[in-house]
């Protein structure tokens, strides 16, 4: 019997189902292998009978957890994708600031119509087994988690940061054009895609495990770069990582 | 069956982008309620991005919404442009407007092809639509294809573009990659014209319902206007994007986490329809083919034809693709490097028309090029109110069919407005209680 797989999303772009749509004729392909039971943003029919649970977005109201613990609890397999449901994000860009102005800013007066509390990953709110890291998803990196769980295997993500991939890519480093990057902690598997294309790490994929802290320092000090600096990049969007507290 | 009591509650509306409610109560054949909730869980843009550096602001709001990233991107980087003085090439602006023609491309046949279509051919989603109707699936698949390798190259990727920087680009697509591209623009056009064959078939379902309102959107004298123009409005003429606040009126009510907006009326419309409504004499040639052909005239007042107005504006998009491209190659893809940014105090605002419609970004920033205040005004938004007008207008109407048959009314006139829920609650969800 093929495995069921269902689709929910909180609050997020809805960028990394998007991705799986944008699988195309692999799709298609990948339909022959799995029973897809619930995809509210392409299907009508829903069942709470599934296998694996694919999860994207944070989770920023308390009214949320009971959602996210029933899927918990009919999933054998939960996955998180996306950065806003593996590390918490740019949604958490608002936990800088206290809730009751947060609501002001957007509401005014209404603020208290609205529920909302800090913004944080999956995995402050129930145990998580397998994540896609990234802001959006690498549709490819979804397709190989994806055959690893049909095979029953372990998937392979990186843990050695960005650096690694963007060398073999035979990129200029961004420090080196006076720009500021987050490759040397950040956890590869992008094929340093943003810097490929001009752009600089921004760090969607969080920090590798162990993050070597006084590497980065030493690269900072050698650009003359602050660690407040980093600090407030690394913020974009791993506001909930104790490392950045 | 009995006309005196529907209950239809329709929670978490499929196949939309988002979580909203459709509610609608009929006691005794008189409507006690009729109701477009919107539950998503809001995020809070316009806090997030407070304290944050002109150069990332592009980066953050683009995430307001998968879909429509691009749109969000360009509202994004000209707000910061205007705000700072910086000033574009002609290039940029021919590679930003190619770009989203893609978006436009990408959205509409995903909200087309995979979402509506389901729905005129009686079925739950596409999936069974693989194997009853596979050529049409795979049209539709290719279309969409294209679409996203044209992001991909020009974008540096499909969601969430990387090349995209304040005063340009990071990176140009080459001569190579652009005659591809053209070659897959004709190739596209075929595709687009089958599909258009296919949606003239099953027209018939479109349910015959019409209701007048305003319709907003970006007009230009140069042409069809997507990525720049003034705002214009079928009742109140024409208005620079600067005083877009007085346009929106965006107001909040207790069951929606996304605002709503009015202008002359107690609602207007935006997005595709809109649009045509507003510039179709500005259509490529073959775009006002096929709106002829799927008797789409202007100005349209049956909200279900907004599918049919993403299909012209499918061709229409393709069409100036291939003569933006023609023109890129002609004048010679230049090395540019993104104009120099010197940071000063400012605010800038702006508009672009995504979509889902009329998309305004209003950013303010301090003397080191910090952002004070944002202000974000999505095109869901503008609809929601619009929506909630259709539905009190459809109900009444239609209370003689089955409670199926209202519901699938009622679900598929949301759909038709494509809402983007995420974007609205910066937030959508479906009940509809017909007793």
């Amino acid at each position: 019997m093929k495995p069921k797989v269902a689709f929910f999303d909180f609050a997020g772009c809805e960028g990394d189902q998007l991705q799986i749509a944008n699988l195309e004729e692999d799709l298609l392909e990948v339909l022959k292998l799995v029973d897809i039971v619930s995809f509210r943003e392409v299907m009508k029919e829903h069942s709470d009978d599934y296998d694996i649970a694919f999860i994207e977005g944070s989770i920023t109201r308390e009214s949320d957890e009971a959602r996210l613990k029933k899927i918990r609890e009919n999933a054998k397999v939960l996955v998180a994708i996306g950065a806003c449901a593996t590390i918490g994000g740019i949604n958490c860009l608002k936990n800088l600031q206290s809730m009751d102005e947060v609501k002001k800013i957007v509401y005014g007066d209404k603020a208290d119509w609205f529920e909302t509390y800090p913004a944080r990953p999956v995995d402050a709110v129930v145990p998580v087994d397998y994540y896609v890291h990234g802001c959006p998803i690498d549709k490819g990196e979804f397709v190989k988690v994806l055959k690893a769980l049909l095979l029953g295997v372990k998937p392979d993500i990186p843990n050695y940061p960005v650096c690694v991939e963007c060398k073999k890519n035979e990129n200029v480093c961004v420090f080196e054009k006076g720009m500021f990057c987050l490759g040397p902690v950040t956890r590869a598997g992008c094929s340093s895609r943003c810097v490929n294309n001009g752009s600089i790490c921004w760090g969607c994929r969080g920090l590798v495990d162990d993050p070597n802290i006084n590497a980065e320092k030493e690269v900072l000090e050698k650009y003359g770069l602050s660690v407040d600096d980093a600090l407030k990049m690394l913020r974009l969007y791993d506001t909930y990582s104790e490392v950045v507290k | 069956m009995s006309k005196a009591n529907v209950s239809i509650n329709v929670e978490h509306l499929t196949r939309v982008e988002g979580h909203g409610n459709i509610v609608v109560d009929v006691k005794d054949g008189e409507v006690k309620k009729c109701l477009w909730e919107v539950t998503e869980a809001p995020r809070f843009f316009e806090a997030m991005v407070r304290g944050r550096r002109w150069d990332e602001l592009h980066h953050i709001t683009a995430r307001i919404c998968g879909i429509c990233s691009i749109g969000h991107t360009f509202a994004s980087l000209k707000a910061t442009e205007k705000a700072l003085d910086v000033q574009v090439t002609e290039q940029t602006v021919k590679l930003r407007k190619l770009l989203l023609h893609m978006e436009n491309l990408q959205s509409h046949i995903l909200h087309v092809g995979y979402l509506v279509v389901p729905d005129l051919f009686g079925v739950g989603s596409v999936i069974p639509l693989a194997s009853s109707h596979p050529d049409e699936v795979l049209t539709v698949v290719r279309v969409h294809r294209l679409s996203n390798e044209v992001c991909d190259i020009v974008g540096g990727r499909t969601t969430h573009p990387i090349r995209c920087t304040v005063g340009g680009w990071t990176m140009w697509p080459t001569v190579k990659e652009l005659q591809y591209l053209k070659k897959r623009f004709l190739e596209g056009v075929e595709d687009l014209k089958a599909l258009a064959g296919v949606v003239k078939s099953v027209a018939g379902k479109i349910p015959p319902f019409e209701r007048e309102t305003e319709y907003i959107g970006l007009v230009s004298d140069e042409e069809y206007a997507l990525y720049d123009g003034d705002i214009g409005s079928t009742d109140a003429g024409r208005f620079p994007v600067e005083e877009y606040l007085d346009v929106t009126n965006e107001f909040i009510v207790r069951h929606s986490t996304a605002k709503h907006a009015k202008n002359k009326r107690d609602a207007y419309m935006v997005g595709a329809l809109a649009r045509f409504n507003l510039n179709h004499k500005q259509l490529t040639p073959l775009a006002k083919e096929v709106a002829e052909m799927l008797g789409l005239k202007a100005i349209c007042t049956n909200p279900y034809m907004i599918s049919v107005a993403q299909v012209v504006e499918c061709v229409h998009s393709v069409e100036d693709s291939i003569r933006l491209t023609d023109e890129l190659l002609a004048d010679g893809i230049k090395d540019e490097k993104p104009s120099k940014v010197e940071v000063k105090a400012g605010r800038g605002i702006a508009s672009d028309d995504v979509p889902r419609g009329i998309l305004f970004h209003d950013y303010e920033y301090d003397k080191d090029g910090l952002c004070v205040a944002a202000n974000g005004v999505i095109p869901t938004n503008q609809n929601h109110e619009n929506i909630q007008k259709d539905l009190e207008a459809l109900v009444p109407s239609i209370l003689d069919k089955d409670e199926k048959e209202i519901e699938l009314f009622c679900e598929m006139l949301v759909r038709a407005y494509d809402p983007c829920i995420s974007c609205s609650a910066h937030a959508v969800k479906v009940k509809l209680n017909i007793r």
